[in-house]
């Protein structure tokens, strides 16, 4: 965590964007937005934007990579090279390659992975604007790319940060905030077994301040599955006409 | 992973061409729908998202200032990159450029910079000592077929749209960036060869079954300034004299799109 004195990241009780202490950025999630891919979604979360795309069930390959029991889910995590105020250089580099382990192991708790020994299950995140947790929009928009590629899951992964700002904890570190505060705790949770699959930390946190801060993250959490979870709705289900109704209600019989 | 076409869709391809048509219904000299977003990131100093058909690609454009050429000390720098990113296609890797990357960037970088479409000259700050570097990242989403065009059509509009952050590099005054000094709009179009047909924004089954293909850049006072030829086939004189006839068309149809989704008049 940088600190720069002259940044004041809380002016008379509000954050710089005018948020409250718990409250997140505008969230848009989009599911299925690529053809070629066989699952992919669409996120813009505050001034992020971040497409996840999912190929696979697939072939493993180099081929030592395979399970002999299970399928490997295997995240890519990438900026692109316009995507930050300074040029990125394009390829992994060590924060990319951190990321891409962290994603690929939230994600293989919820993927029924024993289905599909020796192969893997590849999910591609591009951040194509980034300004303050990509990793966890990363990995929201991945759970969707998964469900819209058909992958059997027991549930998808929400993920949201929080920290402390000028020693408040707030949730979800925008990019002043994010270079400028005293701590940063991305989470990922699995809502329907209240499970945490992903969890780090940097900055200092008191315990207190820690428990505050998890509990901001998964009540958002919450808030974001059900945002996932209408994403899918939105590109699945159907209005029916009444005479449609009837006609199903007919086969049910 | 190499995708495989089958045989009787290749079969059901060849036949079409021959009568004359094409798997969408498309014209041979049509290009898909194609829809132009300028401005489409606000981290990048100009940016474009294009989408041909299923085709979708982002060019988004940084500048920073480094150290002019040792053999072009009063111009600014060009640098033009692509990433074929594996979530574009099951055929993509990760890892760094291959041949197809590569030759992908050059095709677009040529275009613009043998057209001298950005006027380099404008970005030298202090000859031989300090100029703008200019980087055209190309970063394919979704590869459906005929990357030239849409790359090509992206990086000159996302040029169109950047402005030199000369303040953040104290070089100007806050408030006193300016667009980026462009000369010429150029505009690729390119044409593939299958059998004897020669068909306009091949997508990707045509693209599988291709023999050849030309990519043909004009400018706008209607001078071919870039052609690359790709693919293990070949043209006779005649079809390349065709496909710059139908270039120079098109390409003009194709600047007057970009120029309407540009609010920019000093060209």
């Amino acid at each position: 965590m940088g600190s720069n004195e002259d940044i004041e990241l809380l002016k008379d009780g509000k954050r710089q964007d005018g948020r409250d202490f718990d409250e997140l950025r505008d969230i848009n999630i989009e599911a299925g937005v690529l053809k070629r891919a066989d699952g992919s979604a669409y996120i813009e979360w505050g001034q992020n934007k971040i497409m996840a795309a999912v190929y696979g069930p697939r072939e493993m390959h180099p081929r030592h990579a395979q399970e002999t029991t299970k399928a490997v889910v295997r995240a890519r995590y990438n900026m692109a090279a316009f995507s930050v105020p300074d040029r990125k250089r394009p390829g992994p580099d060590r924060r990319s390659v951190e990321i891409g382990k962290l994603v690929s192991e939230a994600l293989e708790k919820v993927v029924f992975t024993e289905r599909y020994p020796r192969s893997v299950v590849d999910v591609f995140i591009e951040v194509l604007q980034a300004s303050a947790g990509t990793r966890c929009g990363g990995l929201t928009a991945a759970s969707v790319a998964l469900a819209d590629a058909g992958i059997p899951m027991s549930d998808m992964v929400a993920s949201c940060a929080s920290g402390k700002i000028e020693d408040q904890v707030v949730l979800d570190l925008g990019k002043n905030e994010d270079n400028y505060g005293q701590a940063d705790v991305p989470v990922g949770y699995i809502p329907r077994t209240d499970e945490i699959c992903l969890l780090q930390m940097d900055g200092n946190l008191t315990i207190e301040e820690y428990e505050e801060a998890m509990d901001l993250s998964i009540e958002a959490c919450k808030e974001i599955y059900e945002k996932q979870r209408q994403a899918l709705r939105d590109k699945y289900s159907t209005e029916l006409n009444e005479d449609e109704i009837e006609e199903l209600k007919k086969e049910v019989k | 992973m190499k995708e495989i076409l089958s045989n009787i869709t290749k079969d059901y391809l060849y036949r079409l061409i021959k009568e004359g048509k094409r798997i969408d219904g498309r014209d041979m000299n049509e290009y898909r729908d194609i829809q132009i977003d300028p401005d489409w990131t606000s981290s990048a100093e100009g940016s474009a998202r294009v989408r041909l058909g299923d085709t979708d690609v982002i060019v988004g454009i940084k500048m920073e200032v480094g150290e002019p050429f040792p053999d072009t000390p009063d111009k600014g720098v060009l640098t033009t990159s692509a990433e074929l990113i594996p979530m574009a296609s099951p055929e993509y890797e990760s890892g760094p450029p291959g041949e197809d990357a590569t030759e992908l960037a050059r095709v677009v970088d040529r275009g613009i910079r043998e057209s001298g479409a950005v006027d380099t000259t404008e970005l030298c700050i202090e000859e031989g000592e300090k100029a703008w570097v200019i980087f055209i990242d190309i970063h394919v989403l979704d590869f459906d077929g005929n990357l030239f065009d849409a790359a090509g059509i992206g990086a000159m509009t996302a040029l169109l749209d950047a402005d030199v952050p000369a303040s953040n590099f104290d070089e100007a005054e806050e408030d006193e960036d300016y667009p980026l000094p462009i000369e010429h709009i150029v505009v690729p179009n390119t044409f593939t060869k299958i059998k004897d047909e020669i068909i306009l924004d091949a997508q990707l089954e045509e693209e599988k079954i291709a023999d050849a293909r030309l990519t043909v850049t004009f400018n706008e006072e209607d001078e071919i300034v870039a052609m690359q030829k790709g693919l293990r086939g070949v043209f006779k004189y005649d079809d390349t004299m065709d496909c710059i006839e139908r270039s120079k068309e098109l390409s003009e149809t194709m600047r007057e799109r970009i120029m309407d989704e540009i609010d920019r008049e000093n060209i």
